[in-house]
């Protein structure tokens, strides 16, 4: 177990690792930001002088060393923007993307997870049938246009709540509906498959046939083994707290990390996009150990068996 | 009883849903073909006498049916081309998604080791990011060109395909009738092409069926937010990202195309699980 966990330390560290460098050099291959934020037309002299103070003028691997070297010391760069460290400018933003993520995903859990499950225990039921349908639109419906229609619906027609911006409490109802209703849809649908899989083991049917009530049976025995399989998904939503709201901030003008990200790709803000990545590979990697514990924890085999399913 | 007998097993076979499906594939598929004939003015065309005309169901004429924007340019045309982008792009990312993924697949299959390791590296490193965020830095920071573009789409879910390929391989080539052709002397290229290739080629296209409206939404996500398709070129994306800036006044420019979006996705689900049940039973 120790060395499964030292391993995954060590691919976590890794995998963070090329992210770094994956931004980098993307960044720094595909265009000169000195003529981005200066303008095409600026004075000679004054590009040089950019370039020298942002460090453009050396050579491509000693940014990148040096770039790696203040990363270690936690010093990501200033905003090519208005000069502000970038971390800073970044942080300053999690609390009003994690406002509406946070809602958004307790919300697929309260309605994903239970009309999941009771799809599964009622198949082919009416309640069954209208699940699967609305977790089909969960798959198909793209965010950007269940935003507009409910943007349509309860601010234009009905007026209830405001279409944007983030300077009321009631602001955030319609992004975080938006993304917690097609959240719950898709997980509704892993949810019933995982326990449909699990109810057709013959150790279910053992369980009942000796004589176990069904409830027993559900709360015992499937729903632990069913757990298995939606944990990792529940685990790539919480990796998506971050920055799983790009497109519906941006619908919504909320003020959170995806539209900063969307704004500084448009401004070549390098280092503030270089510490966005950054901060969603560090998310997703930590949520994909928090959910391989929860699997070692879930599934007794897998504290012995090394790494799974290889 | 054998006209209805038959009806039952026909739709049994088909299922209603099924069939509305394809039928709206097909027509997609039509429409994208057809574009220059079926488009009643060419997409760009402005009329600045019939600007923000309402649709026929909204009470406006004939001659716009689907109305027009604030330029004055027509919204079925302009859906009608968007129609062919959009389905290109997904088309085509789908391809080489499949095609790259599938070969890496193979590589990692054949050369185990630690080819293998890097393959299975790179596989965990495009699951563990969001798809956006990285198709985002990329696009942005190298420009807006169509061919990177699908190139970058069909970068998404190669790690789906290089996943089921490698494992499948591995499979046959415990199976025996590899390692049969092998001893026969075929090359490589010969074993996986003809034989390995054909033995898992239904689970790569339901795994088709389920990147290709992924794509449709990844594409019509960036080019909603203005960051894939660039004008004067339209896609059903950018259409909903114009027609946002009319929500109030003239809805149906931002209805129409995400009516279509939506519903090429639905059909394209429905069809891949009604191949998947047909074709490959285990992937249920």
């Amino acid at each position: 177990m120790l060395r499964y966990l030292a391993g995954r330390l060590l691919r976590a560290i890794l995998t963070i690792f090329l992210v770094i460098t994956f931004a980098f050099f993307v960044l720094h291959l595909s265009g000169d930001p000195a003529m981005m934020i200066l303008s095409a037309d600026a004075p000679p002299e004054s590009i040089k002088a950019f370039r020298a103070a942002w460090g453009l003028d050396r050579p491509l691997w000693v940014q990148y060393l040096s770039y790696i070297v203040h990363a270690l010391q936690g010093d990501l760069g200033n905003s090519m923007r208005d000069g502000r460290p970038a971390l800073q400018l970044v942080l300053e933003r999690v609390p009003a993307t994690l406002a509406i993520t946070v809602p958004a995903f307790l919300l697929k859990l309260v309605i994903g997870i239970p009309a999941g499950i009771y799809a599964a225990l009622h198949r082919n039921s009416l309640a069954d049938r209208l699940t699967m349908m609305v977790s089909v639109a969960g798959f198909t419906v793209p965010s950007f246009v269940l935003a507009l229609v409910l943007v349509l619906v309860f601010s234009v027609q009905l007026g209830w709540l405001p279409s944007a911006g983030s300077d009321k409490p009631a602001s955030a109802i319609l992004p975080i509906v938006t993304l917690g209703v097609a959240g719950a849809a898709i997980l509704a649908r892993f949810t019933r498959s995982a326990m449909l899989e699990v109810l057709g083991q013959p150790y279910i049917r053992a369980a009942s046939a000796k004589g176990l009530q069904w409830r027993t049976v559900v709360v015992h025995h499937a729903l632990p083994n069913a757990a298995i399989p939606t944990t990792t998904i529940v685990g790539f939503m919480v990796g998506t707290l971050i920055a799983g709201a790009v497109v519906v901030e941006s619908v919504f003008a909320w003020p959170g990390i995806g539209r900063l990200l969307v704004s500084s790709v448009s401004n070549r803000d390098l280092a503030v996009v270089q510490v966005i990545l950054l901060l969603v590979a560090a998310t997703m990697v930590t949520s994909n150990i928090i959910v391989d514990f929860v699997y070692g924890w879930l599934d007794p085999r897998l504290r012995r068996g090394g790494p799974r399913g290889r | 009883m054998g006209v209805k007998g038959g009806a039952r097993r026909f739709f049994e076979a088909w299922p209603p849903l099924t069939l509305l499906a394809l039928a709206w594939i097909a027509a997609m598929v039509i429409v994208a073909f057809g574009a220059d004939l079926l488009a009643p003015y060419p997409f760009t065309a402005l009329d600045l006498r019939a600007r923000l005309l309402p649709p026929v169901f909204m009470g406006g004429k004939w001659a716009h049916a689907l109305g027009s924007d604030e330029l004055g340019r027509d919204v079925l045309s302009r859906l009608i081309m968007s129609i062919r982008l959009s389905l290109l792009i997904a088309f085509f990312g789908t391809i080489i998604a499949a095609a790259f993924g599938t070969a890496m697949g193979f590589v990692a299959a054949h050369f185990r080791g630690r080819t293998e390791a890097l393959i299975l590296m790179l596989i965990d490193f495009q699951a563990s990011m969001p798809f956006l965020i990285i198709a985002l830095a990329v696009l942005a920071f190298f420009g807006n060109n169509l061919a990177l573009f699908v190139m970058l789409m069909g970068l998404n879910s190669w790690e789906r395909y290089a996943r089921i390929a490698r494992g499948l391989t591995l499979s046959a080539n415990e199976q025996g009738y590899a390692a049969a052709v092998r001893q026969l002397g075929a090359s490589n290229m010969r074993v996986y092409g003809l034989h390995v290739l054909p033995n898992i080629a239904s689970t790569l296209i339901v795994s088709m069926t389920i990147t290709f409206p992924e794509t449709i939404l990844l594409e019509s996500g960036l080019s909603f937010l203005g960051l894939g398709v660039q004008p004067p070129l339209t896609s059903l994306g950018n259409m909903v990202g114009y027609g946002r800036e009319y929500l109030t006044r003239a809805p149906w420019i931002m209805l129409s195309p995400a009516a279509v979006i939506v519903l090429s996705t639905l059909s394209i689900s429905i069809v891949g699980d009604w191949l998947r049940d047909r074709l490959d039973p285990t992937l249920r």
